[in-house]
């Protein structure tokens, strides 16, 4: 059973298999789920709670209650990743690097709840995939290459799985390193692993800003496992990752092949 | 629910995407899938649960979604536009058949597809529409859409069920090739 769903200015895609419990409701209770996110999250829409909680317009009081759980997510996440995740990344309140992932490993609880146990939602390449795909293997998740347009740098497999992916946009960076205030270079992208959406999400985004130096923090995290590619086409991961390395980006344009796996310090 | 289970499938996938399409190619695993397991990591709220398991993965053993795509003799119907996939080569087949995919806006622009089914299986991919507001946008696409075919081929066969990225025109693919394999009723 499948559903997309634009919202939050991305697709949302709904991929269920059975048992689907009443999988109907559970999408139509998750996607309602995703659009009150949208309206309460939104910073392109000028009357969002959070729009006119940063401008000042109304405190948090005023603010429906999960702004408030939110911030405070948004708040540990700040202080795990030594100040690389921020709340402000354009200078005003913008709690998106957290809400996405936040209101996907919410919807897929919804989705649970609602007997459809076997499920991936994707947002816009952020992924929560509960249960299996089948009883005999788990889900499998390709990671697309960032300087390879349509070639997948390496695949993930396992159960009760979230995956984010940071990196570069088509048009260069998007990602701003808050302590310099510049471009993060460090890395092409990014892949966090783990169970929960809400922190892999932040934290992908946070260890993108970091760069080379997110490969010790996301060894220090437990739980947590990396991957990521760096703009020469080298590839790292944690040591969390099998010895064997996905194979590296092979043939780099104008290059001999490049070291992958442990090549990094 | 809270276990996790991480493996990692080593493939060559992004190595054969790399090359030009050979349709014998896609299937190829440079060496036997290896796994890891891992701890839970802590929810917000929850304590650790601490378990370990094993999950080795069988790349040959599944065929439950029917979304594989046939290695071979696959047929398409030459019609216009660029074709990818293994039945690129062959002529058309009388239990053929195509579907469109939605229109994928994305920033860059709509992008669309269109799937051909063979024997119920998933045997090429046609781009309708992609970005081409600018030069930048035409280098991108060049590249960027045949490859993607080719990933959504490679996909089928290696039964990969989502992908993972960071960029707009790839999302506007997928969202247009999921759409057309939902009304394939793959």
């Amino acid at each position: 059973m499948r559903h997309v769903e634009h919202v939050m200015g991305t697709v949302f895609s709904f991929d269920l298999r059975p048992p689907f419990g009443d999988g109907r409701h559970a999408i139509a209770e998750a996607v309602a789920w995703l659009h009150q996110v949208d309206a309460v999250f939104s910073t392109y829409r000028a009357d969002s709670p959070i729009r006119r909680l940063g401008a000042g317009e109304i405190g948090l009081d005023d603010c429906p209650p999960q702004v408030a759980d939110v911030l405070e997510l948004c708040a540990s996440v700040v202080t795990a990743s030594g100040g690389y995740f921020t709340t402000r990344p354009s200078g005003h309140l913008d709690p998106s690097g957290l809400v996405k992932g936040w209101a996907i490993e919410q919807a897929s609880r919804i989705l649970t709840r609602c007997g459809a146990v076997n499920h991936c939602l994707n947002g816009g390449g952020d992924l929560q995939c509960a249960g299996r795909p089948a009883p005999d293997r788990p889900w499998r998740i390709a990671v697309a290459h960032p300087l390879r347009p349509g070639a997948v740098a390496t695949v993930i497999a396992g159960d009760d799985l979230a995956v984010a992916t940071s990196g570069t946009a088509e048009r260069g960076p998007h990602i701003t390193n808050p302590h310099t205030g510049r471009p993060a270079l460090d890395l092409a992208s990014i892949t966090l692993i783990g169970t929960g959406l809400t922190m892999v999400d932040s934290y992908a985004t946070a260890a993108f800003a970091m760069g080379a130096a997110a490969r010790v923090w996301i060894e220090g995290l437990p739980g947590v496992e990396a991957f990521a590619v760096t703009p020469t086409g080298a590839t790292w991961h944690t040591s969390g990752f099998p010895d064997t390395a996905p194979p590296v980006v092979e043939e780099a344009e104008g290059g001999s092949p490049l070291p992958g796996g442990k090549a990094l310090p | 629910m809270r276990r996790a289970i991480f493996a990692i499938l080593v493939t060559a996938v992004g190595l054969v995407l790399l090359l030009s399409f050979k349709p014998h190619e896609l299937t190829a695993v440079a060496s036997p899938p290896s796994a890891v397991s891992q701890a839970s990591p802590p929810s917000p709220g929850e304590p650790p649960s601490g378990r370990r398991q094993k999950d080795v993965d069988d790349e040959d053993s599944e065929d439950e979604d029917g979304t594989s795509i046939p290695r071979q003799d696959a047929t398409v119907p030459q019609t216009g536009g660029t074709w990818t996939g293994p039945g690129v080569s062959s002529g058309a087949g009388s239990g053929d058949k195509v579907v469109t995919g939605d229109v994928a806006t994305t920033r860059w622009g709509p992008v669309q597809i269109e799937l051909v089914l063979a024997g119920g299986k998933m045997a090429g991919i046609r781009v309708l529409q992609a970005p081409d507001g600018n030069h930048r946008d035409i280098a991108i696409n060049s590249r960027a859409l045949p490859t993607l075919n080719d990933e959504a081929l490679a996909a089928g066969s290696a039964q990969i069920d989502a992908v993972s990225g960071a960029t707009y025109t790839s999302e506007g693919y997928v969202q247009s090739l999921q759409s057309a394999l939902d009304r394939a009723g793959l």
